[in-house]
């Protein structure tokens, strides 16, 4: 069973990385993950917690998750947007959360991104 | 929408995009009357009568109330197949209260599902509002106040992934021991 003395213990954790993170700034990676209706419909709130938990077990404090609402291409959700600093976004579709496990390793670990999950292969 | 927890989630975004400061999440279950009461109330900027009636229609959008379209009318079709409704009522600058009664024993019932992972999503994505949340089951009751939570962690954001997951687990496993007949000690 989960305690609140193991989340004083998560917190004491955190604290200590976080003097180093500040260094870094704007140099953060943001992955944006669409919830509006359609997102939500199609899975996208498995497919957040699968970068959250995968983001997490990889240590990448330099990368962020956020939410956003309907991004306008209902029918390619669930749908996440990777933005890294001074690179072009890249917009990954019909998004799962086994996809989302693949990303995190090759695009934001490796810096490859995956071209079969964009848009861009999609709508060929 | 696969679960009503998907349901909350998507409700939940609307009183987000309000601008609310505090948002209150029930999940009300009488396993004996079969009975399940999902309510989302928020005080954020609230709409006006004409507006209440409008999101109800599937096919209302405009640019200025673009937040509401499809869920409303979603989440009330979730309540209605199984004989229950949903109610809305709303007074600008004051907030916006939705709650859906649903029947358990209809047959058309969607399933709770994950309310952990909704609540989990809605308090790390949105760590500027609060979010209180109650989950009843009969007598039983587990309660959440995201504020006494960051008391508790000193500046260390609930976005935080380590906390994140915690959360998640912590909401998981208190709903678990409520279905088990065990009563939550905050302790």
């Amino acid at each position: 069973m989960k305690t609140i003395e193991e989340l004083m213990a998560i917190r004491d954790n955190a604290k200590k990385k976080m003097t180093v993170r500040e260094d870094t700034g704007d140099d953060c990676t943001r992955v944006i993950v669409g919830m509006a209706t359609c997102g939500i419909a199609a899975g996208a709130r498995p497919v957040l917690n699968a970068f959250v938990d995968e983001i997490a077990k990889r240590g990448l404090h330099h990368v962020t998750v956020s939410q956003t609402g309907c991004i306008g291409m209902c029918q390619y959700e669930p749908i996440v947007e990777v933005m890294e600093p001074g690179k072009e976004k890249i917009t990954y579709v019909k998004m799962t959360p086994e996809k989302a496990v693949k990303v995190v390793n090759e695009h934001l670990v490796n810096g490859n991104p995956i071209v079969d999950f964009t848009v861009g292969a999609a709508t060929k | 929408m696969r679960e009503l927890s998907l349901n909350v989630l998507d409700i939940a975004q609307n009183s987000i995009a309000a601008g609310a400061a505090c948002i209150r999440i029930e999940v009300l279950e009488d396993t004996k009357a079969h009975t399940l009461v999902l309510g989302i109330y928020d005080d954020g900027c609230g709409m006006t009568d004409e507006q209440v009636q409008r999101v109800l229609d599937p096919f209302y959008t405009t640019r200025t109330t673009r937040k509401v379209g499809m869920g409303i009318p979603l989440f009330r079709l979730a309540a209605q197949q199984t004989g229950g409704d949903l109610e809305i009522s709303s007074k600008v600058g004051i907030g916006t209260s939705v709650r859906a009664t649903f029947h358990t024993d209809n047959v058309d019932c969607t399933p709770l599902g994950d309310m952990a992972s909704t609540m989990c999503t809605l308090i790390t994505m949105n760590t500027d509002r609060q979010f209180l949340y109650r989950h009843r089951v009969d007598g039983r009751e587990f309660v959440l106040d995201t504020a006494e939570l960051t008391a508790l962690l000193e500046g260390v954001p609930l976005s935080d992934p380590a906390v994140a997951q915690w959360l998640r687990d912590f909401i998981r496993e208190n709903t678990e021991s409520l279905y088990k007949g065990e009563t939550y000690e905050n302790d």
